[in-house]
């Protein structure tokens, strides 16, 4: 069965919460209504000639000109080989989406992901809490206004250019050695001979050596 | 150029050599000796594994792994590590007894390396354990790594007995350099 006649069905059965088919780019998908969602997923499973058992990926987007996340489903059928891909647009202010942990149960940690990295609750969860991040971070990093916060648990999260950190600690490092390593005093004044001895001598000792 | 005066060239340490007999003897005995605990994150990981497997060995130096802290005389961290991990890094580090060494193995480790710019991404081991030597590569061969065991076997035997505490370590804080 193709997307379209996937699509035509959940339109029949559905009406106005399913909305129309986007354009055969990649994988089709369909706007669905938030409230009829976990329906719109059960039929989808349980329908004999479409058997949808497979959910196999749950993400979302953060759209703040839109001022939407979007909540993407992609489903798929090991029987009959085909799927579609579903998405569910959630306010940013407060996403709230139900979720379909009860229809397929690879959506548990897939739901916790997004509610870790996009803040979107998932309502009828059992278990709503971080899962890659520590329990204690404060933020969702995917969101397109997320700002660090210069650290986690006291550990800086600026490291210095390695140019300019190992230059100033070789210097440090010099500076240390010259002191407890004092630089011999200077010769005294060289002798008067010496000094003024002409060029002309030492030139041809060592024009043989060139 | 010998190890040495590459080292005076960029400012290193300058140790005399004048270690006595006792000295030489102990710190044969450690150099050749080192175990290293097993910390492997990410990719460094796999050329670790190598570095112990049978063409860039690691055993003829006497340097076996230990999969715990409390066996180890240094550890290797291979990989990035990440702020969730780091606290649990300072665990191991505090479980191993002194005297012990830090190698960073990989640009990530070193630096943060190629996700220096990720949120959740520690910008370098130093910052919570101190390192003695870093070895760059993305991943570095095997052999590299030979390399850095050998300097911090030139290290241990540079070391005095009676310096038996040494010198003070830098704190995290500030940015793993005294």
């Amino acid at each position: 069965m193709t997307t379209s006649e996937i699509h035509q069905r959940l339109q029949a059965q559905f009406g106005e919460a399913v909305g129309p088919l986007s354009e055969p780019k990649v994988d089709p998908f369909a706007f669905v209504k938030p409230d009829r969602l976990v329906e719109v997923c059960r039929f989808l499973k349980d329908t004999p000639g479409l058997e949808i058992d497979f959910c196999e990926d749950l993400t979302a987007v953060d759209w703040p000109k839109r001022d939407a996340i979007e909540v993407v489903y992609h489903l798929y059928s090991y029987k009959y080989r085909h799927g579609i891909v579903l998405k569910v647009e959630a306010s940013r202010a407060a996403p709230t989406v139900p979720s379909v942990e009860g229809v397929w149960k690879a959506a548990n940690w897939m739901e916790r992901e997004v509610y870790d990295l996009f803040g979107v609750t998932f309502s009828g969860h059992p278990d709503l809490r971080r899962v890659m991040l520590p329990d204690d971070w404060v933020g969702h990093p995917l969101r397109k206004d997320y700002q660090e916060a210069g650290g986690f648990h006291g550990i800086p999260n600026l490291r210095e250019n390695p140019l300019v950190e190992l230059r100033r600690l070789d210097e440090v490092r010099m500076a240390e050695h010259a002191k407890a390593n004092p630089p011999p005093p200077p010769p005294a004044a060289p002798a008067p001979s010496a000094a003024g001895a002409p060029p002309s001598p030492a030139a041809p000792p060592a024009a043989p050596k060139a | 150029m010998n190890r040495d005066a590459m080292d005076a060239g960029i400012g290193g340490e300058i140790v005399t050599s004048h270690t006595n007999q006792l000295d030489r003897i102990i710190n044969l005995a450690r150099a050749n000796s080192l175990h290293y605990l097993l910390f492997g994150l990410a990719c460094c990981g796999i050329e670790l594994m190598q570095f112990g497997g049978p063409r860039a060995d690691a055993d003829r130096f006497g340097a076996v792994f230990r999969a715990t802290p409390r066996q180890a005389d240094f550890m290797i961290v291979a990989g990035t590590l990440t702020y969730k991990m780091a606290e649990r890094l300072k665990l191991l580090y505090d479980q191993m007894a002194e005297p012990k060494y830090v190698i960073s193995m990989g640009s990530c480790a070193n630096c943060g390396g190629l996700f220096q710019l990720a949120y959740s991404v520690c910008k370098g081991v130093d910052k919570v354990v101190p390192v003695d030597v870093y070895v760059p590569g993305c991943p570095p061969r095997p052999e590299a790594l030979t390399e850095g065991l050998l300097r911090l076997q030139d290290l241990v035997m540079r070391e005095r007995w009676k310096d038996k505490r040494r010198p003070p370590r830098a704190t995290p804080a500030t940015g793993g350099r005294a």
